[in-house]
């Protein structure tokens, strides 16, 4: 019963059937709101689907053997640990989960932006190397408060399908607040969207992927939206005692919610520089997540 | 793979990405090129992106009369873009060289140096001929109209395989 549900999380529900329809939505999503913000009308809604089918119909560039096979892998890598992460998630109440999913959980989400940081060097471009070096820089800054809230959440245990039930209301709103004020860095968004910086460093770590490749990265980058979006959604829903199904309409409402909270300040903000970004989160997110961690410890 | 054909023609009718290379051009095209993307032509609606690498672009959007400095790189660029690809010329620079015909720094018109599917003439073009001529060199791009015969003179594509190197 355990392995079926595993596999129904997998590949159907939080896992392969939702995730991917619904990361060419909420890439459509950040787009669309972007474009009706600026005053225009925006792509339609099946742009990211049609973007990634050309990309995967394109003739790759001929690559030194071990260049192009790790050039795959990294996306690959990527796409299949977000996609990992995202079933991890504990959607339905009773989701069994283990004891220290939590880790794992970080561990998977964490992955991505390292392979889009050693997929910067090995495409042995200029950009790459510059966006990698950013994309690493920035991981430090933000995973800062990321963890900081997570341990303040997890205060009972590392097991999220208990983190989402067990924390108080007040560590509750901070934790999500600090975890919110991570997601633009994460997502590369705006402001603190240095690590791509479309225009500025050509395309950033990605500079180099054409075709296939790219299309993968396309494809890792909506993944890590629903991932997020969903990691957000799973710990502001906490009554655990609710029906499954509206648990999981809850789950999906919420995701989209915070897509749109994102894309609102993407689009109304300009990027900050690198050293304002660590600044940033190592002030005013580590105080947030901190301030969390306080308030949880000094409850129990 | 016979099957996913019509889906891959489509996508590739959707989203075109353009990568702008200017060769020499005196920035008044370039102007008329990024208007497409402002409110009021908004080609983004059309899966018009701008791309920043030519890794990731399909259109080659080419300005300017084709100085020297910039021949080779205009064709190291075009040998960098993954197949299938086509090559917009944008105004009268690159389609005759314009007031700059004749000088000993221009290597121009471009079609000695690079295939051009589409030419969009005009000093600048407006933004909407921009984008019908974009809108042309996509259907060649999906393949639901044929390569125009001066793209596939021999002496160009003899040009383009010993110019680039990727």
């Amino acid at each position: 019963m355990t392995t079926l549900r595993e596999f129904f999380q997998l590949l159907v529900f939080p896992g392969l059937l939702y995730a991917v329809p619904a990361a060419f939505l909420m890439v459509w999503l950040q787009r669309k709101i972007n474009a009706r913000l600026q005053g225009r009308i925006g792509p339609p809604f099946y742009q990211p689907f049609f973007d990634v089918v050309k990309l995967f119909a394109k003739q790759p560039i001929q690559r030194p053997p071990l260049q192009g096979f790790l050039m795959t892998a990294f996306p690959l890598i990527a796409v299949a640990s977000t996609l990992g992460a995202i079933s991890l998630l504990p959607v339905f109440p009773a989701s069994g989960g283990f004891s220290g999913d939590l880790v794992l959980l970080v561990a998977l989400i964490e992955l991505g932006p390292l392979c889009a940081v050693l997929a910067g060097f090995t495409s042995r471009s200029l950009w790459g190397g510059l966006g990698a070096t950013r994309e690493a820089v920035l991981t430090l800054a933000y995973n800062l408060p990321f963890l900081t809230a997570l341990f303040a959440l997890a205060a009972a245990g590392f097991s999220l399908s208990g983190m989402a039930t067990t924390a108080s209301v007040p560590v509750r709103v901070l934790a999500l607040a600090a975890l919110l004020l991570t997601l633009p860095a994460k997502l590369h968004l705006n402001p603190f969207s240095i690590a791509s910086a479309e225009q500025e460093i050509y395309a950033g770590s990605t500079t180099e992927f054409d075709g296939p490749r790219l299309a993968l990265w396309e494809l890792a980058h909506g993944l890590e939206w629903v991932a997020l979006a969903g990691l957000i959604a799973v710990l502001a829903f906490p009554v655990a005692r609710v029906a499954w199904p509206l648990h999981a309409i809850a789950f999906v409402v919420i995701s989209f919610a915070v897509v749109v909270l994102l894309s609102i300040v993407a689009a109304s903000t300009a990027r900050l520089k690198l050293a304002q970004t660590a600044r940033w989160f190592w002030l005013w997110g580590f105080g947030l997540a901190l301030s969390a961690l306080v308030v949880a410890f000094v409850q129990i | 793979m016979s099957f996913l054909d019509p889906l891959i023609r489509t996508a590739r009718r959707r989203s075109p990405w353009l990568f702008h290379a200017n060769a020499g051009s005196c920035n008044g095209c370039d102007i008329e090129l990024v208007a497409c993307l402002t409110p009021r032509y908004d080609a983004e609606q059309l899966g018009i992106r701008l791309e920043a690498s030519p890794r990731h672009a399909d259109v080659m959007v080419v300005s300017g009369p084709v100085t020297r400095t910039t021949c080779e790189a205009l064709q190291t660029v075009y040998a960098q873009m993954p197949n299938p690809k086509v090559v917009v010329a944008l105004g009268s620079c690159p389609a005759s060289c314009n007031v700059f015909a004749g000088s000993p720094t221009i290597v121009g018109p471009l079609d000695r140096v690079l295939p051009v599917d589409v030419f969009v003439p005009g000093c600048p073009p407006r933004p909407d001929a921009i984008i019908a001529g974009i809108a042309e060199a996509v259907a060649i791009l999906a393949g639901d109209k044929p390569r125009p015969e001066y793209a596939t003179r021999p002496a160009v594509a003899e040009a383009v395989g010993t110019g680039g190197h990727q």
